[in-house]
């Protein structure tokens, strides 16, 4: 009897280890995703595409805070693979500056939300924020989209 | 008298000395046919075929971000082995600053070396011998522009039989034949525009066409991508997917910031594409645009008779 439970247990544990993991694959990608969506508003109001709406734009800048809080946290070792991570190996061989370049992403986008009063304050502090995408993607993450 | 022995060796010299003379480099132009063409390279128009064919973004030395500093040596990891992108700074002993217009000709269009060997087509010859003859000369007055850096990149290092280096000569028999040459009929200029940057210095099709298993585009498969099955491996497909959702304005976008319809970057090798597409004026982005939203791409004017 003791066999079965302690069977059972530690079947329980590896499933909850694994699915820690995928869980941190699925919840990074749906931060980034969800991160996107508000690039994505940010980048057409800031090119013109389209209209400046400032609750829009702080919204979207808040969406852009919390991933840049989260994400660097569901980067554990056991993570490098699998659930369609598109994670390079690099991030884990660069820990510090993958982690420094989210420090400045979550510095930069935080000076956004306060400068962020209207239309010409975004415009100005908007490309602050968008210059961190590439130099991220560059090095950690696979070119496919 | 019959004599066995004797035919075989006969036989198997004949056949050594025909492989070797198919397999030969062949040198587009020699100095005297380059000469009669009478270009003269500009510099200025040069530092935009630089960029259209991203010299850099396999020639710069690694580590380094500014893409004049030409110094090779990144490792090119591919299943035949590593590549490893030469010096091609204006250095005389270490770079090519001792190559004459005719040589970058050569190299460019034919994948032969001014020392008459061949380059394995890591370097994406089999694009960029759809180059404009103007275009290689005004790249050559560039080049001669970028730094001298001292030191050579480590050699190839791969796996046989592919280390035989005359071996390319087969592989350029085999699958550099004239029907993959664009035609470039019956489009308006914009349209010829974005094909010759597609298709010829833009060497898109190197990544984004699937290769068979000696290395080579599958033609018939031009631009549809690599599908893996491991995300991290996979190119997207420039005909389908996605891809297909995609406006010519949102093409423009992507390649002058990175920025794709679903608010992702392009990463990754991209990167250093969008970076150098984005040195280039806006008209050749739209250029790429209208061509690769267009009916009327490579592999349908090369299935015509």
């Amino acid at each position: 009897m003791k066999t079965i439970w302690f069977t059972v247990l530690a079947i329980a544990c590896g499933v909850g280890a694994a699915s820690a993991v995928s869980d941190a694959i699925a919840q990074r990608r749906a931060l980034m995703k969800s991160d996107g969506i508000a690039a994505k508003k940010l980048y057409d109001m800031a090119k013109g595409a389209a209209p400046f709406n400032l609750k829009v734009a702080q919204e979207s800048l808040n969406t852009m805070a919390e991933a840049a809080e989260k994400t660097p946290l569901l980067f554990p070792d056991d993570s490098k693979s699998g659930g369609g991570t598109a994670a390079l190996p690099a991030i884990w061989e660069n820990k510090a500056d993958f982690d420094a370049r989210f420090a400045k992403f979550r510095k930069d986008v935080a000076t956004a939300i306060n400068a962020t009063k209207d239309e010409i304050t975004f415009k100005t502090v908007a490309p602050t924020v968008f210059e961190n995408c590439g130099g991220c993607h560059e090095l950690y993450k696979a070119k496919s989209g | 008298m019959y004599r066995p022995a004797w035919f075989a060796a006969v036989s198997i010299a004949l056949a050594m000395s025909l492989a070797w003379a198919i397999s030969a480099p062949r040198a587009r132009f020699t100095p005297g046919q380059w000469e009669r063409l009478g270009l003269t390279g500009d510099a200025v128009a040069g530092r935009l075929v630089f960029f259209e064919g991203g010299c850099d973004s396999c020639h710069m030395k690694p580590g380094q971000t500014d893409p004049m500093q030409l110094g090779g040596g990144l490792e090119l990891k591919t299943p035949f082995g590593s590549f490893y992108p030469p010096n091609i700074s204006s250095d005389p002993s270490d770079g090519i600053g001792l190559w004459r217009s005719v040589d970058l000709a050569n190299a460019l269009l034919a994948g032969v070396s001014p020392k008459a060997q061949h380059y394995y087509p890591a370097l994406p010859y089999p694009s960029y011998r759809h180059m404009d003859l103007q275009d290689v000369a005004d790249l050559m007055a560039f080049l001669r522009t970028a730094p001298a850096i001292k030191g050579r990149a480590p050699a190839h290092s791969l796996a046989l039989p592919f280390s035989i280096r005359r071996g390319i000569g087969f592989w350029k028999l085999l699958f550099l034949d004239d029907h993959t040459v664009a035609s470039r009929r019956n489009q308006n200029p914009q349209w010829r525009r974005g094909e010759y940057l597609v298709d010829g210095p833009g060497h898109c099709g190197e990544c984004h066409t699937p290769r068979n298993w000696m290395g080579a585009m599958k033609v018939q498969n031009y631009l549809e991508g690599v599908h893996s099955g491991d995300r991290k491996d996979d190119v997207p497909s420039l005909v389908s997917g996605d891809f297909a959702t995609w406006s010519r304005e949102d093409i423009v976008t992507a390649l002058t910031g990175g920025f794709t319809p679903v608010g992702d970057v392009l990463g990754g090798e991209m990167t250093s594409v969008v970076r150098n597409l984005a040195r280039l004026p806006q008209a050749d982005r739209e250029a790429i645009a209208i061509y690769l939203k267009s009916s009327h791409r490579r592999q349908d004017h090369i299935a015509a008779p």
